[in-house]
């Protein structure tokens, strides 16, 4: 019986070993090895030598300016699009649920920004913002047509730049929350708006008092979720505003990395580890204090 | 409170392309309910029986006709103002809120002047739990329940604005056999504690005869018979009633009226006068009429000199009475089902069983119409 069971127990593991090997090679080590990296000072990736073991990664990482920017930038991209696109797609997704003509036109024009191609999505942020010879932009001339002086958005003040971000930002999300939010919405037992109803329910009590807390769990899904991917933000400001995103201060975390790793001023393994663990804890951080919030508010 | 209802209909657009007719769920419902009465709508299931309740609650709007509720109209009024109490089928409780907050729930979203004290709230929630004995688990959720419990509490948060009619959709159909027995004693006691007129929707007739005051047996949108259990029992207007009615259901043979007398097969199993068709016109009892003959299972009394004679399959007892099962080349279903009471002894060396027939038990139907011929034995 105990060898049988020894036995069952081998193959088991033998069961698991690609798993293992493949996210052990790819994972689990590439992990160990970015934590010991930003722990070694002037690593040199070519004669893989360093000079010595401290904490000298992190103090140049966290006196940077450049790193201090991608933070701040990040900070106010996650504080920003996270709320405002859960907020609306929860309107949109509680729009699309409550009508009943043009619903799949409305559903598939909502979800069209998720299918389509990140290049041809940046071809038209361009045609909407950017300055070129001939024009100065789609908003630009709404902004002329109701009197206002127009706006460098790719290249002009920092707020304009961010304000473009957020937007594309919370618009390339939008579609994902959407259509998670339209099938929670639609798997609420119809009886229960019944019989609020025969209750003589008010609309925004439906709303507050059994619509949202029977989805709190989809929308706290897409909080956490929302949370770690605007934190991950890095492609969404090189569509909009190129590769040298330091110079025009709209540098992310993520962009800060791989900057140091590849970019211009790269070359620099261990700076680039140090940020990326940094980055590392805020998410968690972040993602604790988020599930500690929802232990008090998620029904059920 | 009475409910009328006046020429009632429902129709639905129809899905199907190759019938077009739109689907009439509820056809010209012409009929009054008493007040302080508890009424079943029998039926079996598509019948229209919910899509009645639906337009009494408001929940849909009819086609045609008008509801009232004592003198008032309220056709045209939204559930909410309708001072209606409504069970749904799967209870419908929210799910995170607790008994307690789910049985204030309806009293926390009265406004304006209707609008209660926390106090006055309390006590209300209070006085209909305790009506249907759950205030022992206020603070349970509703998953936490088991399914009786679960209904109770929807009575009690349908119960706690006392409306002046309360309505049920399929009660005890979630619940397991013993819990529906207990549950529909239950639901008979409150009615009759609180008197509101309450309307409940079944297709099992054994429920609806045993707590209702009136049962109403439709059948594909359209009322067949309204009537107090046993007189629609022992009464039925036409062959569906007959036949949706009673367990074992009603043994259902083809027959003939000749000569004065009912015929099964060749044996003339009563003598019949004073026929009288369902507009009350005579018939003569000597002209040949091919007819149903519906024999309920306590018709039977086994006797040597019994008039009907059927091929005996097997003998069930059942301690109280026994069951007889039997074949007949005339009956229309596949064996006839007697009780009789256990003092009798039947004689297993037979083949054959004779039986002899109670009028009373005995009903004739039309075979064109298959309304009932009226007689005399």
């Amino acid at each position: 019986m105990k060898k049988r069971l020894q036995n069952s127990g081998a193959k088991a593991w033998l069961y698991l070993l690609p798993a293992i090997l493949f996210l052990g090679a790819f994972m689990v080590y590439p992990l160990v090895d970015v934590f010991v990296y930003s722990f070694e000072e002037g690593y040199n990736s070519a004669s893989q030598t360093y000079n010595g073991i401290g904490f000298y990664n992190y103090s140049y990482v966290l006196h940077d300016p450049y790193f201090l920017q991608a933070v701040k930038n990040t900070f106010i991209l996650v504080i920003i699009t996270v709320p405002l696109s859960t907020g609306l797609a929860l309107l949109i997704s509680f729009g699309l649920t409550s009508i009943t003509k043009l619903r799949e036109l409305f559903q598939t024009i909502y979800f069209l920004p998720y299918v389509t191609n990140t290049l041809a999505v940046g071809l038209v942020f361009m045609i909407l913002f950017k300055k070129t010879a001939y024009s100065d932009g789609m908003i630009n001339l709404l902004i002329h047509a109701f009197g206002g002086e127009s706006v460098d958005f790719i290249e002009g003040p920092y707020w304009a730049k961010m304000f473009v971000l957020c937007f594309y930002t919370i618009w390339i999300v939008l579609p994902f929350k959407i259509l998670i939010l339209t099938s929670a919405l639609s798997s609420v037992n119809q009886d229960i708006y019944n019989a609020a109803k025969v209750d003589g329910t008010r609309k925004a009590r439906i709303f507050f008092r059994i619509t949202l807390p029977l989805i709190s769990p989809t929308v706290f899904y897409l909080i956490i979720t929302g949370f770690i991917g605007a934190f991950k933000a890095y492609s969404d400001a090189v569509a909009l505003f190129g590769t040298n995103l330091n110079a025009a201060e709209m540098n992310t975390i993520v962009g800060y990395v791989y900057d140091m790793l590849y970019g211009n001023s790269g070359g620099y393994p261990s700076y680039a580890s140090a940020a990326a663990i940094l980055l590392f804890w805020i998410i968690l951080t972040i993602t604790c204090i988020n599930l500690l919030i929802s232990r008090k508010n998620v029904q059920y | 409170m009475e409910v009328t209802l006046k020429n009632l209909t429902k129709k639905f657009p129809s899905r199907d392309k190759n019938n077009p007719a739109d689907v009439i769920a509820v056809n010209h419902f012409d009929f009054t309910i008493p007040d302080g009465m508890l009424v079943g709508l029998l039926g079996p299931s598509g019948c229209g029986k919910s899509t009645a309740l639906n337009l009494i609650s408001g929940l849909q709007k009819p086609t045609e006709g008008r509801i009232f509720f004592g003198e008032d109209d309220v056709t045209e009024l939204p559930p909410e103002n309708r001072g209606i109490g409504l069970v749904f089928q799967n209870y419908a409780l929210y799910p995170h809120l607790t008994v307690r907050q789910n049985i204030l729930f309806p009293l926390q979203n009265l406004k304006g002047k209707d609008k209660l004290s926390k106090e006055v709230m309390n006590e209300k929630m209070l006085e209909a739990a305790k009506l249907v004995q759950m205030d022992g688990l206020l603070e349970r959720k509703p998953k936490e329940l088991s399914g009786g419990q679960q209904q109770r509490v929807a009575i009690a948060r349908a119960l706690v604005k006392m409306p002046k009619v309360l309505l049920l959709d399929e009660p005890l159909s979630n619940l397991d056999a013993r819990l529906r027995l207990q549950t529909r004693e239950e639901i008979r006691r409150i009615q009759q504690e609180t008197r509101i007129t309450t309307i409940f929707v079944t297709h099992d007739q054994e429920e609806a005869m045993s707590i209702s005051d009136i049962i109403v047996v439709m059948k594909e949108g359209t009322v067949h018979q309204i009537g107090k259990p046993q007189d629609v029992y022992d009464s039925p207007k036409n062959l569906f009633v007959a036949k949706f009615l009673g367990t074992p259901p009603i043994n259902v043979f083809d027959g003939t009226i000749r000569d004065g007398g009912l015929y099964i097969g060749e044996e003339c199993i009563l003598k019949v006068k004073c026929l009288k068709d369902s507009t009350g016109n005579a018939l003569r009892e000597d002209e040949m009429r091919p007819v149903y003959v519906g024999i309920r299972p306590e018709g039977f009394v086994l006797s040597e000199d019994g008039a009907l004679t059927c091929k005996r399959n097997r003998v069930e007892v059942m301690g109280r009475d026994i069951s007889v099962v039997s074949t007949h080349p005339a009956s229309l279903n596949e064996t006839i089902r007697s009780i009789i009471s256990a003092d009798n002894k039947v004689n297993t060396a037979e083949e054959c069983v004779k039986f002899q027939l109670l009028p009373h038990k005995v009903f004739i139907f039309d075979k064109e119409t298959e309304e009932r011929i009226e007689f005399e034995a």
